[in-house]
């Protein structure tokens, strides 16, 4: 180094730092501002709601009149209101048998799809239609599958086929209406538990299968033992997402058949609305919503115990 | 145990052709290593001896037997794979007995075939543990010790060290060979390193675009590599070649720089065309020799590497003394003319001694 010109180079100026940037450096005010908008949106549409429905459950309100707090009246009301308990058990029966169809299908079809096909992409893109379709359209569709006198499956059946004489009734007595919902909720969501277990498949290395292959394993010893245990975790949270949706389910029911006939296929959320809306007592309403969640929490817990991590999924310890 | 014959075996994924009809015998007990770059069918081809892939063409024979329309599992083979395959949801103890209960043997007899495996690769304080709570060295063995609860006659390893660090792979490496020389087992050994070939192989198949170019033992493929592909794959650093002419009992480089033959090859090899090939640890530095100029140096404790330049053409010397040559100067070298290689430029094959170029 032949210069010892100091001053030739460029020496980074000191400057004293705003009040400002020294606020938004000051790490409590920083944390604040970063989560009010978040906390704000929490609050004012899920907090207040949630708060407020608990709060009417307690009180006799209808619609035009501020109700006074009424303890547990309405729940007691309700113990003894056997349309509640029939709600109580169609919901269960909804969501169980739903559950089951949907995911057995559900994973057939996943691992279909994760074999070699042509068209591949094509065909995933279709099995997600019923999935984006809105479901007050695909409502819509399914009444007019079920409906009365314009049935594509009676016309079919009996005119096209002649298996049978006269048309089907599906929706014109409980039975028939409470399984032809549950037909249009699981090839709603066959999809959405297609699409995530073929993910879960996805994951799954191929080597091995090879492995089991070079092992011996037959096409069910694979599924068995390989496949089935590997996809368990997801299985799991897939199973709670779609057991609340289906607890929960409302459009479907309230499109089809809004509770009908004679209230046979009222679910809890389709119950509290008919209460609290149209029938204006909103307490009432309320306190049937407020039912809904020891079973939430029960679905929850579920989760919570089924997903936490198995042994096998845990780090590498090495002790 | 078993031989393993592949005839003219061909493999091709549609249109696209892979495998260009190989063809390898391996003795029994033999340990042959399939060495190739990336792509090279090496990998395909031990695919198709599992039974993990179909044979497009030609035939693949196990102890004699026609295996092309044999399923996997009745091949009698036993499978290392690259990232080892464990089945994460069983511990060490199931991983190794999963082709024991599949075949629903009794559970004494698998505790006594389990336990004999692990005994010899020393996984017995492992067994109820979990493939993720094992380092990778230890993955490895529980791979191994699969195979060799199946007790097959065939074993193949599929790239088995490439996940490891350089320290374990060495280590590994001779734990391997101590168990085919222990358990005497037919073995195919898939691999793109060459030192991992040259230490394992009783036999080395190197492979190249869906061809073989060479097959033979380490040391010959060395000595006497058959074309200017295993001459530039086998050895490391890897071989120094010079492009040029053969005139008047000496090799005349692109820059007419005249480099010493071998005796037996000064008379009848003649004319342009040649491919000039002297490994970097046998060239010497001899004060009468050819002037370069040292580019590098990199001192490896044991030799020291030396990036040279002659004219234009780039050249490494591995020297077991110890160079104090700094870059910029000259450096006289010269090959041994005996350990010299001969190539014709266009075919790039061998030209061995006494034969017209």
């Amino acid at each position: 180094m032949a210069g010892t010109d100091v001053s030739a180079h460029w020496v980074r100026p000191h400057i004293e730092p705003s009040w400002l940037a020294r606020l938004f450096d000051w790490k409590p005010f920083l944390i604040f501002i970063c989560m009010l908008p978040a906390a704000g949106l929490l609050l004012v549409f899920l907090t207040y709601p949630l708060g407020l429905g608990i709060w009417l459950a307690f009180t006799d309100t209808t619609i035009g009149r501020s109700g006074v707090w009424i303890g547990l009246e309405n729940f007691e009301y309700m113990m003894g209101d056997r349309l509640f308990w029939q709600a109580v058990f169609y919901s269960v029966f909804y969501t169980a048998v739903a559950t089951i169809g949907k995911f057995a299908l559900g994973l057939w079809l996943a691992l279909l799809l994760n074999n070699h096909l042509p068209f591949k992409s094509m065909l995933r893109a279709i099995i997600l239609l019923p999935w984006i379709v809105p479901t007050v359209l695909s409502a819509i569709a399914f009444w007019w599958i079920y409906d009365a006198q314009f049935s594509i499956i009676s016309y079919v059946v009996v005119d096209v086929l002649g298996w049978r004489d006269t048309y089907f009734d599906f929706l014109g007595s409980a039975w028939p209406a409470r399984w032809s919902l549950i037909a249009a909720n699981i090839w709603r969501g066959i999809p959405f538990v297609a699409i995530t277990l073929l993910a879960g498949l996805q994951t799954i290395s191929p080597s091995l299968y090879e492995a089991a292959l070079l092992d011996g394993s037959t096409g069910w010893q694979r599924f068995r033992y390989i496949t089935f245990p590997l996809l368990l975790p997801i299985l799991a949270i897939v199973m709670t997402f779609s057991i609340i949706f289906t607890f929960t389910d409302f459009q479907l029911v309230y499109a089809i058949t809004r509770g009908g006939p004679v209230n046979s296929t009222h679910l809890l959320a389709t119950l509290a609305f008919q209460r609290g809306i149209p029938g204006g007592n909103l307490g009432e309403g309320a306190a049937i919503a407020v039912s809904m969640i020891p079973f939430l929490v029960f679905a929850t817990l579920f989760s919570y115990f089924a997903l936490a991590r198995r042994k096998w999924q845990q780090g590498e310890s090495n002790d | 145990m078993a031989t393993v014959s592949i005839r003219e075996a061909r493999k091709a994924f549609g249109q696209f052709e892979v495998l260009h009809g190989v063809s390898v015998e391996i003795e029994d007990g033999e340990f042959v290593v399939l060495v190739g770059p990336s792509g090279c069918g090496k990998s395909t081809l031990l695919r198709m001896l599992a039974g993990l892939e179909n044979i497009t063409g030609g035939e693949i024979a196990i102890g004699g037997r026609v295996v092309n329309n044999v399923p996997p599992k009745d091949r009698d083979i036993a499978m290392v794979f690259q990232n080892y395959a464990l089945y994460p949801h069983m511990t060490v103890f199931d991983n190794m007995g999963f082709s024991m209960k599949l075949a629903k043997a009794p559970k004494d007899v698998m505790e006594r075939e389990v336990g004999r495996a692990a005994r010899i690769l020393g996984l017995e304080q492992l067994l109820h543990r979990y493939p993720r709570q094992l380092s990778g060295g230890q993955r490895q063995r529980v791979a191994m010790g699969r195979a060799i609860v199946r007790s097959p006659q065939v074993f193949l390893f599929d790239e088995p060290l490439s996940n490891l660090d350089a320290k374990l792979r060495v280590q590994m490496r001779s734990e391997i060979k101590e168990l085919h020389q222990r358990l005497k087992v037919t073995t195919v050994y898939v691999t793109h390193d060459q030192i991992e070939a040259m230490t394992m192989a009783d036999k080395i198949v190197v492979m190249n675009s869906g061809n073989i170019e060479q097959t033979g033992r380490p040391l010959d493929l060395y000595d006497r590599p058959a074309n200017l592909f295993v001459a530039g794959f086998i050895g490391s650093p890897a071989m120094n070649m010079l492009e040029g002419e053969v005139t008047d009992g000496h090799f005349r480089g692109p820059d007419g720089t005249a480099w010493p033959l071998p005796q037996a090859g000064k008379a009848g090899t003649n004319g342009a065309g040649v491919v000039y090939g002297v490994r970097p640890e046998h060239l010497r530095i001899d004060p009468d020799g050819i002037p370069a100029t040292v580019q590098i140096v990199e001192p490896t404790g044991s030799e020291t590497q030396v990036a040279l330049r002659v004219g234009e053409q780039a050249l490494i010397g591995a020297f077991r003394e110890r160079v104090s040559a700094r870059p910029g100067e000259v450096l006289p070298i010269s090959p041994d003319p005996d350990l010299v290689h001969l190539f014709d430029r266009k075919t790039g094959r061998r030209i061995d001694a006494g034969q017209p170029a």
